[in-house]
């Protein structure tokens, strides 16, 4: 293996060998929702006219965690190497900026992405999920997590606690997952909130992802394409001139 | 070519501490080779500047001004190939939770881009006495196996440099004697060492040359014998049972009841002896001995404070 393939094997066995807490945990915590949002919701709401509630919760559930982990995933190794002292062991090496960054994001992704899937295994057992177009849920899947995964490594490099990583993720992570339509169609809310929410780049990650699920979205999946890919095209380069310039790791 | 070469390196911390225009001069225009297969020591009290400037070495702080370079690379503008070159021992505990030895030191060997080096991986684990530890979790190892771990992964990937910042500081004697064997053997091989430590009669038997930093500056540098000329030849050692007078305890070493004067000849014990004697006191277990290190090191460190020329500067 090269560096940067080291770096990315290295970073996947670091959230392997805790399982149960960086994945099973998560599964856990979106069964939560689906069962209990599901079974008050169930009977009352039809999304788009004509998808039950619970069929439209899982992708959104499932692309939440995605998210929310890859973002973890970066985020919480960096810091926590910071914190311990032993990121000196990677800044010794020859390693480029870009080796950290493709490494990172990329442990990021497939923690996301295997996040993702565990919260469909589990959700088949409970409804039937359609796959209308499945390169679209591919695409912003992969797209979704590289995001937050430079995000992650953006906050990880910042915060100098884990007070201060928790705030990133309190404050700015968790509100914007929750305001993009995971639980609902915008489509239900008063246009205020409507044009409010076009300003998340999460309600695209979320909208495209469920495009691929029932070919019916709140907007095209080629905007959210371009929103999601834009987002992703300057949060990575804030995290590689970040990288680059040795922010907070090489005073 | 050079090992190592710092050409007046400089780095200026933004401070309350040195008050000069807001910045604290860590390191002042230090300049000095290392040859390749030298055993270097860099000496320094508390604060002199001697992590900052392995720091600058290693990549993890730049300098403010100068120039550093390993086997010729620059270490800021050609970083991948000074950092081959290099293998760095750091001085805090640090070690990664997550793994065992083994892997530890896997994973250092893939960053450099070594691969199948599970070979040279074993013979560092025997030559480090980490053998039967190879499978262990880096959390259930004591400071000691911690220390040795850190040595492995600095050596890994086979560094014709290796740098070594007190690397026994609080560790046994035994690791001490495993890791010194183990450093000189690659010193004889061919490997250059810089080694900074507190232990000046580990420098003193281990270096071939040493450097003094005090403050941020270079106040002596020559090697080891020559240093140890330069000092007063002999100690006069004793021990007292009562405080010696203020004019007397400035020029001593005192530890505990034990009390060192720098003499150079008879003359001058002659003097100390008659002076501790008028002052009422009793010398007990009278010896002289050598100057060693330490009193070279304490001799320059309390000399003209801001001269590079202070003992022996070559």
């Amino acid at each position: 293996m090269t560096g940067w393939q080291t770096l990315l094997y290295k970073e996947v066995l670091r959230f392997w060998k805790v399982a149960f807490q960086t994945i099973a945990g998560p599964v856990l915590t979106a069964m939560l929702y689906l069962l209990i949002f599901g079974h008050a919701l169930e009977a009352h709401v039809k999304v788009y006219g004509q998808v039950s509630y619970t069929a439209f919760l899982v992708p959104g559930l499932a692309m939440m965690s995605l998210l929310q982990n890859a973002f973890a995933n970066s985020s919480s190794s960096l810091i926590a190497s910071k914190v311990m002292g032993n990121l000196v062991f990677l800044m010794l090496t020859p390693l480029s900026y870009m080796n950290w960054f493709v490494a990172y994001v990329g442990a990021a992704v497939v923690r996301g992405l295997v996040v993702g899937l565990g919260v469909f295994a589990v959700a088949f057992v409970f409804t039937d999920i359609s796959f209308v177009a499945p390169l679209w849920i591919v695409v912003f899947g992969v797209l979704g997590a590289a995001l937050m995964g430079s995000l992650g490594l953006i906050a990880g490099l910042w915060a100098e606690k884990f007070d201060q990583l928790a705030a990133f993720q309190n404050f700015i992570v968790m509100p914007m997952t929750f305001l993009s339509g995971v639980f609902y169609s915008i489509h239900s809310l008063p246009p205020v909130w409507q044009t409010v929410s076009h300003l998340n780049p999460f309600f695209y990650m979320i909208d495209g992802f469920r495009y691929g699920f029932f070919g019916i979205s709140d907007v095209s999946p080629w905007l959210s394409l371009g929103v999601v890919g834009g987002t992703l095209v300057v949060v990575s380069a804030v995290a590689v001139a970040l990288l680059r310039s040795g922010y907070k790791i090489r005073s | 070519m050079p090992a190592i070469s710092f050409q007046s390196v400089s780095k200026a911390y933004p401070s309350p501490r040195g008050a000069q225009n807001g910045t604290f001069l860590a390191l002042d225009r230090v300049s000095l080779d290392i040859e390749q297969g030298e055993f270097f020591g860099l000496l320094g009290p508390n604060g002199a500047g001697k992590t900052t400037l392995i720091s600058i070495l290693a990549g993890l702080t730049r300098a403010t001004s100068g120039k550093v370079s390993v086997l010729g690379h620059d270490v800021a503008l050609d970083y991948a190939q000074a950092r081959r070159c290099l293998g760095v021992v750091p001085q805090e505990l640090v070690f990664d939770p997550f793994f065992n030895v083994r892997e530890a030191l896997r994973f250092q060997s893939g960053y450099f881009g070594v691969k199948h080096n599970d070979d040279w991986i074993d013979e560092l684990l025997d030559s480090l006495g980490l053998a039967d530890k190879a499978g262990a979790n880096m959390r259930a190892l004591s400071g000691g196996m911690k220390r040795r771990v850190l040595v492995a992964q600095a050596l890994v990937h086979k560094p014709p440099v290796i740098v070594l910042d007190e690397p026994t500081a609080g560790v046994d004697v035994e690791l001490r004697q495993t890791l010194w064997q183990f450093i000189a053997r690659l010193n004889k091989q061919g490997s250059t060492v810089l080694l900074t430590t507190h232990y000046l009669e580990e420098a003193e038997a281990l270096c071939g040359r040493i450097a003094m930093l005090k403050t941020g500056r270079v106040v002596a540098l020559n090697h080891t014998s020559e240093l140890l000329k330069s000092a007063s030849s002999n100690v006069l050692r004793f021990k007292i049972d009562s405080e010696l007078p203020k004019v007397l305890a400035d020029q001593a070493r005192i530890t505990g009841r034990i009390v060192q004067f720098p003499a150079h000849d008879a003359h001058e014990i002659e003097r100390y002896l008659a002076a501790v004697r008028e002052a009422g006191l009793v010398a007990q277990d009278v010896e002289i001995r050598k100057a060693d290190l330490e009193d070279v090191f304490l001799q320059v460190m309390t000399q003209n404070k801001d001269s590079v020329h202070g003992v022996g500067l070559a």
